[in-house]
């Protein structure tokens, strides 16, 4: 278990995160050009549609599982969270406008009559909507101006995370099992990230324990 | 599939039918998987021929007929019908077949039959969405009709398409076509048809009942809880630009035919 990014030699680090944002783009570059080429099948406009959903998602997850990989696996790819975390908000972007201008047509009522019946596009746009502030403050010198409200503003994920989970699960008739799969590692991921300052204050704690030890043995 | 002898008749819609190829490529068939594709894809060791079907349950001649005799028996029409998904995209396919109040007719019904339900093969061996830990829907797949709308010259016993008989994956070898209705009505591969005095279960109002109900007609005024059904997406038709919508008619566009059996009732509650 050793830290994979620093077998990487450090004047190459950048260019590997510049490599994660090209290759994160070719998914949704190659397949726009097989529906742009007809060549998506008989309905390419979902399909299209729910293959830039389903990347956001695997983005969403890849970002969240940066800590736990770190805590549980001492993998370290904090280098590559941003990078992560952006693909799922440029994912979720392009899955947005493939339903507004090719799915609905830009006919806004009936976009605005989805969002205010339809509880699964409400998560949706919910979790777009939360996407934005944590985009726009992605950058360093964001990080730097916020500080600590910078930490606190991005657990605003957690909240992208849960309305994910449900656009994605109340999204189609049945539950499938890939999806569950998908839906239940986000759950894990949430309930991770709501049990390890439980853990790490436990943990604490047992060192404290341990460094009074000596004392009362004697 | 094989080449059928077909005749004409009056049932067609003066709009562009769909493609072979995305008739037969793109279907709701959850006994082979979930994916639109996989119909297609996994349907290979699917054995439709020899076939039969049960009729049973209150009819003065109960029997079991074996779908090759059938097809010899009736004559087989090309009707190209309009089919409207739940999910929002529709299709229009020429489809060959003959009512199924030809094969009702047959049987005799008794006075007291009010209903017609219908049952999908089970074969795990054949069918891989029926197979392993994790099964999307109660096997088997049921649906169900009242009779008058069975009886309905429009409703199509359908054993091909584009001339040729079924493909496994649109439901070979023997699948109902109920135009008016969502395509979920349009059971496929069936071994079983009782007449009953009670509303059928059909497996969609059963899994999701906020969601799909017993009658399923097609209706732009009552949205699916999930979308609005006003329009549709027509599959094949306009790749990637420019789709557009259709506007979804009444009863698909077969008010004029089937509107009447509904007089009366509220299209709201019984969706």
């Amino acid at each position: 278990m050793t830290d994979f990014s620093l077998t990487l030699p450090k004047r190459w680090q950048p260019a590997s995160v510049w490599l994660l944002y090209v290759s994160g783009f070719l998914p949704a570059a190659w397949t726009f050009y097989l529906g742009a080429t007809d060549q998506l099948g008989a309905d390419p406009v979902k399909t299209f549609e729910l293959f830039l959903g389903l990347w956001a998602i695997r983005f969403l997850i890849l970002t969240l599982a940066v800590s736990p990989a770190r805590d549980l696996l001492g993998w370290n790819y904090l280098r590559y969270r941003r990078a992560l975390g952006l693909l799922c908000f440029y994912y979720v972007a392009m899955h947005f406008t493939v339903y507004m201008v090719l799915d609905q047509a830009l006919i806004l009522s009936a976009v605005m009559n989805d969002v205010v019946k339809r509880p699964f596009i409400m998560f949706g746009m919910a979790g777009l909507t939360l996407l934005i502030p944590l985009a726009v403050t992605s950058n360093n010198f964001s990080i730097r101006r916020l500080g600590p409200n910078w930490v606190r503003l991005h657990r605003l994920v957690y909240i992208v995370a849960a309305c994910g989970a449900l656009h994605f699960a109340l999204s189609t008739k049945l539950l499938g099992l890939e999806q569950s799969i998908y839906i239940g590692l986000l759950i894990l991921l949430i309930l991770y990230r709501s049990w390890r300052p439980i853990a790490r204050s436990r943990k604490r704690g047992q060192d404290r324990e341990r460094t009074r030890a000596p004392a009362t043995v004697s | 599939a094989a080449a059928l002898s077909v005749i004409e008749s009056k049932y067609t819609v003066d709009e562009k039918t769909t493609p072979l190829k995305d008739v037969t490529s793109y279907n709701n068939f959850y006994e082979f998987g979930l994916d639109k594709g996989d119909p297609a894809a996994l349907s290979g060791d699917f054995k439709p021929l020899p076939w039969t079907i049960k009729v049973d349950g209150m009819v003065n001649k109960p029997g079991t007929f074996d779908v090759e005799a059938l097809m010899k028996e009736f004559p087989i029409e090309s009707r190209t019908y309009r089919m409207r998904c739940v999910e929002a995209w529709s299709m229009v396919i020429p489809w060959d077949g003959f009512p199924l109040a030809s094969l009702l007719d047959k049987v005799e019904p008794l006075g007291s039959a009010k209903y017609v339900a219908f049952e999908t093969v089970v074969r795990p061996e054949e069918m891989p969405g029926q197979k392993g830990i994790f099964q999307s829907l109660d096997w088997p797949y049921l649906e169900g009709l009242r009779l008058d709308e069975a009886r309905h010259p429009l409703t199509l016993l359908a054993v091909g398409l584009y001339g040729e008989t079924l493909p496994n994956q649109n439901g070979a070898p023997i699948r109902l076509v109920v135009p008016w209705k969502y395509g979920f009505k349009g059971i496929k591969s069936i071994v079983r048809i009782t007449l009953t005095d009670r509303e059928p279960k059909n497996t969609w109002q059963v899994t999701n009942p906020q969601e799909y109900g017993f009658y399923a007609n097609v209706n732009p005024e009552v949205d699916h809880p999930r979308w609005s059904q006003a329009t549709e997406r027509r599959i094949g038709e306009s790749g990637f630009f420019g789709a557009g919508r259709h506007p979804t008619l009444p009863f698909n566009g077969y008010a004029d035919e089937v509107a009447s059996l509904y007089s009366g009732m509220d299209l709201k509650a019984n969706f």
